[in-house]
C-alpha cells in the first residue's frame, strides 16, 4: 500500500489536462507512443471533439522512481463541467492527492476553484502545476501569484510544465511520489469500496470503477451495494490500464473495476459503497447522494413515426448515462415524445447532440424548465416537472423554485455588465472578492430557472469570453411564478407553456407572440396569438387572413415552375401540426424556442 | 401551337425574370439558330398544322423585317398554318412606329400584345420601362390607325408607385379605346431580379397585399362595366376575343417552344431549353438532329399522372370554364371531390353540374386552393 498513489487532475476545460495525461501515460510506458491517439482518456468522439471530458475515467500506471522503487499511480480523471459536480466530488473522495493544473496563459477559472475547494474539503494534497509554460503568452509570475493566493502554498511548490513538449513531467512524477501520501486503510477490515464511476460496455454490461478504502475484494465474492441494497457476484475484478486487466483480488488503497453482469447503468449509483455479503462493513462511505435531474425538457421526434426509434435511442443513451431520465409525454402540439430530465444545460446539449450524432435522430426540444415544488390550497406539496402540470392559479398556494449559488470569475472591466445581467436574472450579489488585481470573483444567489435559457450565451458575449461560471444548488425558495399559456385562436399550445416570474411574464409573452407572428403562415382566417396568465390575456398579436394568393402569370414555362412551387408548399403543409383550427409548421416550434436570437 | 422566344431587350425592366440579353449583337445569329432548331425539332408535335404562333420574349418587336421574314419562311417550310391561325407578336410601345406597324401589317402577324404596363410616367420609370407615357397612348392609336383591330395590352397593378386612383385612371384610359383584350398582372417580386434586390436593400417597397387586393377588385369591377369577360385570372376579353394561343396552355394542349429558355409540352412531358444565348447558338451550329437529345440543349421532365392532374387543377381553375370533373383521371376523382368540399363550403368554389369554378372570392386565393386540391403521391 505504501507504494500506491491515488490522485486526480483538477483543471478547467482547455487547460491541457488531457494532453498532460497523455504525457504521463507515455512516460510510464502505460501506452506505446505509436498507439497513441491524442487525448487517449477522452474516448467518446464528442469528448474528443469538444475537448472536454464528459465522463470520468481512471487509469493505472506503473512508475519506476529514481529511489529504486516501483510505484502504482492511479490517476482518476474528472469531468470538467458544472453539471457533473457530484461525480467530481466522488472522484475526489477516491484520491489522496490532486494535481491542480492551471493554464499559464489564462489563469484560474471559476470551475477550477470550485473543484479545488472540493479537493481541499477532502484533505487532498494539492500539487499546483502551471501548464503551457512554453507558450509566449504564458504569464507565469502572475498565475503563480493567483495560485499562492488561493491555496497558500510556497512559490517553489509550484511546478512548471508543458504537456505539449513534455517539460516538467519528471518533476510531476517525483512530486506525486514524495508529496501525495500513500493511502491508509485496513486490508483485514470488512470490505468498504467507493464507486466513483461506471461505464457501459455492450459485451460486458455495466463496469463499475471503485476505490477500496478497507478490506479486500476477491473475484467470486458475493457483494452487496449499500444504497441500492442489491446483491451480486463479483464475476470479474481487476485493474484499469488502457484495457481491463483481471486480478484475483484488490486490496485496500487500490483502484479497480468490478463486473457483475449488471445490464443497466441505473442499477449502479455513483457514490455507493460495495461491501461483502458475508462480512459487511458497519456503515456506508459518507457523501452519497441520489443525483436528481434539475433541468427538464420535452424531446419530440420531428416525424411522429420515429417515436419508437427515439425511445430506443434514449434507452441506449441511458445505458451509459444513468443521470438521464425520461418518461413518455404527449403534447397536443408535438405529438408523442418524452419528458427528459438532465443534470444541467450542458448535459441537455450533450444528449441532444449524441441523439443526432450517434443515432441520427432529429428532434424538437421544448423550452427547458427546472423542477418546482407546488403547494395547493389543500396544503399538499408536490414536485412539478412540466409547467403544464402546475395547478390552476385558483388552487395554487405557493410555488418554490430551485436556487443556486453562482460563482463568476472575470476581469474587473466586465463587473458592471455582468451585474446587470445577473440582476436582470433575479440574482442577488452576496460576495465580491478580488483574487488578484485583474481577477474578480462574484458570487450570486439566483434561480436556476433563470440560467436554463439565455444566460450562458449572454454571459459569454458581454464578457467577450472572459468570464467563467460555476454553480451549486442551494435550496428551494418560494417565488412569484406564474404559468404562461400561449394560445392560438383560443387553443393552448402546450409545447410553449412556461413558468415565468410575474414581473417578466409580460415581456416574455410579448416576445413569444411576436416570434410566432413572424413564423406562422397566414391562413384563410384571422389568427389571434395570445399570451395568458390564467384567464387574463397579457399580450396579443394578430395575423390577418390571407387576402390574395394567386400567381399573376401562368403560361408555357410558368406552368411546371408554379406546379412545383405549389407542390412544395403542400408538402410543407403535411408536416404542420394542427392546433385547434390553426396549422403550425414544425419549424415554428424550433424557431420560437430560440428566444435568445 | 408554336412559341418562339426572342431573348433581347433594349433595357431590363426591374421586375422581369424572363430570359433576355440587353446586348443585341447576337440577334442575327440567334435567329439563324432558332430557324435551325425549328428544322431539327419540326417533328416534336404529332401534327404539323399550327392553330397559333406566338412570338414572346424578351422583346420580339426588336426583330427587323428581314429576320421576321426569314422566320416565317421557315415556319411555312416546316409547318402548315391553319387559315385562321392566330399569330401574336409581343411589342413594346417604343418600337411601334408607324413604319414598324406597317411592316408588321404586311407580315403574317395578325395580333399584337403590347407591353403598355402603365400610362403614368412615374410607374414606367420605377419599373425601368424603355418607353414613355405619351408613347403608351400613341402606339395604341397608331396600331388602330394601321388596322390592327386584334390586339391586347398588358397592364401592371400593385406596384408601390401605382396609387389606387392611378390604377383606375389606367383602366379608364385603356377602356376608352376599342380594346378587344387586356392582360392585367399583379406586380410580383421574383427572386434574382433587380426589383428583388431593391426590396431586399430597402430601395423599393414590397408589394402591399391590401393594395394589390383592392386594385384587383377595381380591375374586375371596371372590366365588367366595360363589357369584358374575366376569362382567366389575369386575362380579360370582349366576348369571343380570347387569346387562343394562351387559352390552349390552360387546356393542356401540346406546344413546341423554340429559342433559349423556351418550354415545350407534348402531353406527357415538359422540356425546356437552356437559357443562354451564346451556348444556344453554339449548340445549334454544331449539333446534328440525332445528337440533339444528348446535346444539353434541353432538359426533360416526364409528368407522372399525379403531376398531370395537379397541372390540370392549377391551370383550369384559373379560367372561367373551370374544371370538368369528368376530365379528371379516374384515380384522382375521389381525391378531388373530397378536397373540394372545404372550398365549396367556404364558397370559394362553385359547382355547376360536373363543373367546378372559382367564385369571385376564390380568384383571390387561386394558388392556395389549387395547392389544397393537389395530389401528392
Amino acid at each position: 500500500m505504501k507504494n500506491i498513489r491515488n490522485f486526480c487532475v483538477i483543471a478547467h476545460i482547455d487547460h491541457g489536462k488531457s494532453t498532460l495525461s497523455d504525457r504521463l501515460l507515455e512516460h510510464t510506458k502505460t501506452i506505446d507512443k505509436r498507439n497513441m491517439v491524442d487525448q487517449t482518456l477522452d474516448n467518446m468522439d464528442l469528448e474528443r471533439e469538444r475537448g472536454i471530458t464528459i465522463k470520468s475515467h481512471a487509469i493505472q500506471m506503473l512508475y519506476n522512481h529514481s529511489d529504486g522503487q516501483r510505484y502504482t499511480f492511479n490517476m482518476i480523471d474528472t469531468p470538467g463541467h458544472v453539471d457533473f459536480s457530484y461525480e467530481v466530488s466522488r472522484s475526489i473522495a477516491a484520491c489522496e492527492g490532486a494535481l491542480l493544473l492551471v493554464d499559464a496563459t489564462q489563469g484560474i477559472q471559476a470551475q477550477t476553484i470550485s473543484n479545488l475547494y472540493l479537493a481541499i474539503e477532502h484533505d487532498l494534497e494539492i500539487i499546483p502545476v502551471l501548464n503551457k509554460v512554453d507558450m509566449e503568452s504564458a504569464m507565469i509570475d502572475e498565475v503563480a501569484d493567483q495560485v499562492i493566493d488561493l491555496i497558500g502554498c510556497k512559490r517553489e511548490d509550484i511546478l512548471l510544465a508543458s504537456g505539449k513538449t513534455g517539460i516538467g513531467i519528471d518533476d510531476i512524477m517525483t512530486a506525486i511520489v514524495n508529496r501525495i501520501p500513500a493511502p491508509k486503510g485496513d486490508p483485514e477490515a470488512p470490505l468498504q469500496a467507493l464507486i466513483f464511476d461506471s461505464v457501459f460496455n455492450s459485451f460486458r454490461g455495466v463496469i463499475a470503477y471503485f476505490r477500496v478504502l478497507n478490506g479486500r475484494l476477491k473475484k467470486g465474492d458475493k457483494v452487496k451495494f449499500f444504497h441500492t441494497a442489491n446483491e451480486y457476484e463479483a464475476d470479474e475484478v481487476g485493474i484499469l490500464q488502457l484495457n481491463l486487466i483481471p486480478q484475483q483480488q484488490l486490496e485496500a488503497g487500490n483502484v479497480g473495476y468490478i463486473i457483475t453482469g449488471i445490464k443497466e447503468s441505473k442499477e449502479i449509483k455513483v457514490g455507493d459503497t460495495i461491501t461483502t455479503y458475508a462480512n459487511p462493513c458497519p456503515e456506508a462511505i459518507k457523501g452519497f447522494e441520489d443525483v436528481k435531474p434539475m433541468v427538464f425538457a420535452g424531446i419530440f421526434p420531428i416525424d411522429n413515426d420515429d417515436f419508437e426509434d427515439l425511445r430506443d435511442s434514449l434507452e441506449k443513451l441511458q445505458l451509459n448515462d444513468a443521470s438521464l431520465v425520461f418518461e413518455p409525454e404527449t403534447s397536443v402540439a408535438l405529438g408523442f415524445g418524452f419528458r427528459c430530465g438532465f443534470l444541467g444545460m450542458l448535459h441537455l446539449e450533450i444528449i441532444q447532440e449524441r441523439l443526432s450524432r450517434e443515432f441520427n435522430m432529429e428532434v424538437i426540444t421544448t423550452v427547458p424548465n427546472v423542477s418546482y415544488y407546488a403547494t395547493n390550497t389543500q396544503s399538499e406539496r408536490f414536485m412539478v416537472r412540466t409547467p403544464v402540470d402546475l395547478p390552476d392559479p385558483n388552487y395554487l398556494r405557493t410555488v418554490e423554485e430551485p436556487y443556486i449559488r453562482a460563482q463568476i470569475i472575470t476581469k474587473p472591466d466586465y463587473i458592471g455588465s455582468i451585474m446587470t445581467l445577473c440582476m436582470e436574472k433575479r440574482g442577488i450579489l452576496t460576495r465580491q472578492s478580488y483574487l488578484t488585481t485583474t481577477r474578480v470573483e462574484l458570487t450570486f444567489e439566483m434561480p436556476l430557472g433563470e440560467i436554463v435559457f439565455d444566460f450562458y450565451d449572454r454571459l459569454k458575449s458581454i464578457s467577450r469570453g472572459y468570464a467563467s461560471f460555476d454553480y451549486q444548488m442551494i435550496d428551494y425558495r418560494a417565488s412569484d411564478l406564474v404559468k404562461l399559456d400561449i394560445k392560438l385562436n383560443g387553443d393552448n399550445v402546450d409545447a410553449l407553456c412556461a413558468l415565468v416570474h410575474r414581473t417578466k411574464a409580460e415581456a416574455f409573452g410579448r416576445r413569444i407572440c411576436q416570434r410566432l407572428k413572424e413564423l406562422l403562415p397566414r391562413q384563410q382566417f384571422v389568427i389571434a396569438i395570445q399570451a395568458a396568465i390564467g384567464a387574463k390575456i397579457i399580450a396579443r398579436e394578430t395575423i390577418s387572413a390571407m387576402r390574395k394568393d394567386v400567381t399573376a402569370k401562368c403560361y408555357g414555362g410558368d406552368i411546371s415552375r408554379k406546379r412545383k412551387l405549389l407542390e412544395k408548399q403542400k408538402e410543407g403543409k403535411k408536416k404542420m401540426r394542427q392546433i385547434g383550427s390553426v396549422e403550425v409548421p414544425q419549424k415554428a416550434f424550433l424557431e420560437v424556442l430560440k428566444l435568445n436570437e | 401551337m408554336l412559341y418562339l422566344h426572342i431573348p433581347f431587350c433594349k433595357q431590363a425592366c426591374h421586375y422581369c425574370d424572363f430570359h433576355f440579353s440587353t446586348s443585341l449583337r447576337q440577334k442575327g445569329a440567334l435567329v439563324d439558330a432558332l430557324i435551325r432548331e425549328m428544322e431539327l425539332r419540326n417533328d416534336y408535335l404529332s401534327e404539323r398544322v399550327l392553330s397559333s404562333v406566338y412570338f414572346g420574349g424578351g422583346t420580339p418587336s426588336l426583330l427587323d423585317e428581314m429576320e421576321l421574314a426569314a422566320i416565317f419562311k421557315a415556319i411555312e417550310q416546316h409547318f402548315q398554318l391553319e387559315p385562321q391561325a392566330e399569330i401574336t407578336l409581343e411589342a413594346n410601345p417604343d418600337d411601334l412606329s408607324i413604319e414598324k406597324l406597317k411592316s408588321l401589317r404586311d407580315s403574317p402577324v395578325n395580333r399584337l400584345s403590347i407591353g403598355i404596363q402603365s400610362f403614368a410616367e412615374v410607374d414606367l420609370r420605377s419599373m425601368n420601362r424603355a418607353h414613355q407615357a405619351h408613347e403608351a397612348r400613341a402606339c395604341i392609336e397608331n396600331a388602330l390607325k394601321m388596322g390592327f383591330d386584334d390586339f391586347s395590352i398588358d397592364l401592371i397593378y400593385g406596384s408601390p408607385s401605382t396609387s389606387d386612383a392611378q390604377w383606375l385612371e389606367n383602366l379608364r384610359i385603356a377602356f376608352d379605346y376599342p380594346l378587344p383584350h387586356l392582360s392585367a398582372y399583379c406586380l410580383t417580386v421574383e427572386p434574382r431580379t433587380a426589383l428583388a434586390h431593391q426590396v431586399k436593400t430597402g430601395q423599393a417597397l414590397p408589394v402591399d397585399e391590401n393594395q394589390a387586393t383592392r386594385q384587383f377588385n377595381t380591375l374586375m369591377v371596371e372590366a365588367e362595366k366595360a363589357g369584358f369577360e374575366h376569362y382567366e385570372i389575369s386575362n380579360f376579353a370582349q366576348p369571343g376575343r380570347y387569346a387562343r394561343h394562351n387559352t390552349n396552355y390552360w387546356r393542356g394542349k401540346p406546344y413546341l417552344g423554340l429559342g433559349p429558355s423556351a418550354h415545350s409540352f407534348d402531353g406527357h412531358s415538359r422540356q425546356w431549353n437552356l437559357a443562354n444565348n451564346a451556348r444556344y447558338i453554339q449548340l445549334l451550329e454544331n449539333t446534328q438532329a440525332e445528337k440533339l437529345p444528348a446535346s444539353g440543349l434541353y432538359e426533360i421532365e416526364k409528368l407522372s399522372p399525379a403531376q398531370r392532374y395537379n397541372e390540370q387543377v392549377m391551370t383550369s381553375l384559373r379560367t372561367q370554364w373551370g374544371l370538368d370533373w369528368k376530365l379528371i383521371e379516374p384515380q384522382f376523382q375521389a381525391h378531388f371531390l373530397q378536397s373540394a368540399q372545404e372550398f365549396l363550403a367556404s364558397k370559394h368554389l362553385v359547382q355547376e353540374g360536373q363543373t367546378y369554378r372559382l367564385s369571385r372570392e376564390g380568384r383571390f386565393l387561386a394558388d392556395h386552393i389549387a395547392a389544397e386540391l393537389f395530389y401528392l403521391g
